[in-house]
């Protein structure tokens, strides 16, 4: 199929059939907020930082899972979409634990700087202050519930990419939980190959190396695409 | 231009943020040639005045106590600035929300965690009852603008009361506004 052509925040656009609204405006040097989505892996559209308008329909729609069309016309950062934006981040910091200033990810997480990026200055909903456990049965990495956001980066990175498929989701809306094999402790589990790919992929300190303090876990979430773009075209590219 | 009658104060919180008000250093000179300090813990203000213009209020509401000097704070002052994470979003003085209510995070402090003489305090008049739980400043009383950071650096107050003396809305952007 041919390049397609559309219009993107007002800059005509070129992109290739399989572009995304968000591969395609990242080419064109346009940046969009995201937090699920991770280069590597599966899109997801779980986070819905990424909506973006498209022509005159009311319906927003996810960048990271839309293929552009020919002719779209396409706007990432109206006035609405920045408040609801904001608003996301603030739902997502009163639904679980985020205590910035004493998580191992302090200063290298990515939903603190979306939250300070997009100018989130307080949270206006109420926090929600769930008991959550914390899983550090397993020898080289630990699992707060408390800062993770449920992004499934985890999952899709042990699925994908390491082919283990130990992390999953369970239960439902603001109940659900990342869990390692059958609900068990991580520790426990059989299928884990302790590869530590979960960990570089995710957002926040939900995932750490046992023994980082605060600010401590840093992550090289580049790491992914790194691999993927060896295992398919052989390019060792740093 | 009148000066500026400002106020700080602390409730549940570390005093870090007032540690880094102070580590504004040599500018607090500045700050005392425009500005009256009428009421701190830097101070021995016993009641909080009429007629202020702006008060930075750290740390979170955790007890009975901070919770009527907040109505005192609103009441009297024309500005509030949530000053620092505690304020701001509860921090750490929140991190007791999910033990529930106020009774179980007592037993747990003062009972199962006590290696001596177990009990829990309660002073009548003395020691401020907890709240069931601790709320950031602004779901308990409006607030104006919000400095956040655990502690905020000396240079993000000092910009935000620079706007505030010269009459300006202050305006943090970008990393400026990082929580933690």
């Amino acid at each position: 199929m041919a390049t397609q052509t559309l219009t993107i925040d007002g800059k005509l656009v070129t992109a290739r059939p399989e572009d995304t609204i968000l591969s395609a405006s990242k080419d064109a040097g346009i940046d969009i907020p995201t937090l699920c989505y991770l280069d590597g892996l599966s899109a997801h559209g779980g986070c819905r930082l990424c909506m973006v308008e498209v022509g005159s329909q009311n319906r927003l729609l996810p960048a990271c899972t839309t293929p552009v069309r020919e002719d779209m016309n396409v706007s990432t950062s109206t006035p609405r979409l920045v408040e609801y934006r904001r608003m996301i981040v603030a739902l997502l910091l009163a639904e679980r634990n985020h205590v910035c200033s004493v998580c191992v990810a302090n200063g290298h997480c990515e939903l603190q700087s979306m939250a300070y990026a997009l100018g989130v200055t307080h949270v206006r909903f109420e926090y929600l202050s769930p008991e959550l456990p914390v899983d550090v049965s397993h020898d080289r990495y630990g699992m707060d519930h408390n800062r993770c956001i449920l992004c499934t980066r985890c999952v899709r990175a042990c699925d994908q990419i390491e082919g283990a498929h130990t992390l999953d989701v369970m239960g439902r809306g603001v109940n659900s939980r990342i869990v390692a094999d059958m609900n068990q402790p991580w520790g426990d589990s059989v299928t884990c190959t302790s590869c530590g790919k979960c960990v570089q992929a995710c957002p926040t300190g939900a995932l750490f190396r046992q023994g980082s303090t605060v600010a401590e876990m840093e992550k090289d979430r580049t790491m992914l695409q790194f691999l993927v773009t060896a295992r398919e075209k052989k390019q060792w590219l740093v | 231009m009148a000066r500026l009658r400002l106020a700080t104060t602390w409730l549940g919180g570390c005093s870090g943020c007032h540690m880094s008000f102070l580590d504004m250093d040599e500018w607090l000179i500045d700050l005392a040639r425009m500005a009256d300090i009428v009421y701190t813990p830097f101070q021995d203000v016993k009641k909080f005045p009429e007629n202020v213009d702006v008060t930075l209020v750290e740390g979170a509401v955790a007890n009975r106590d901070h919770l009527e000097q907040l109505e005192q704070v609103r009441a009297h002052s024309r500005l509030v600035v949530s000053f620092g994470d505690c304020a701001v979003t509860g921090n750490v003085t929140a991190m007791r929300n999910p033990l529930g209510k106020a009774e179980p995070v007592l037993r747990r402090s003062y009972i199962e965690l006590a290696t001596v003489n177990p009990q829990i305090p309660d002073e009548a008049g003395i020691v401020p009852a907890l709240l069931e739980r601790v709320y950031p400043v602004h779901e308990m009383i409006r607030v104006d603008y919000y400095i956040p950071g655990c502690p905020p650096p000396a240079d993000r107050i000092r910009h935000v009361l620079e706007e505030l003396i010269a009459g300006r809305e202050p305006k943090l952007e970008g990393a400026e506004l990082k929580f933690g």
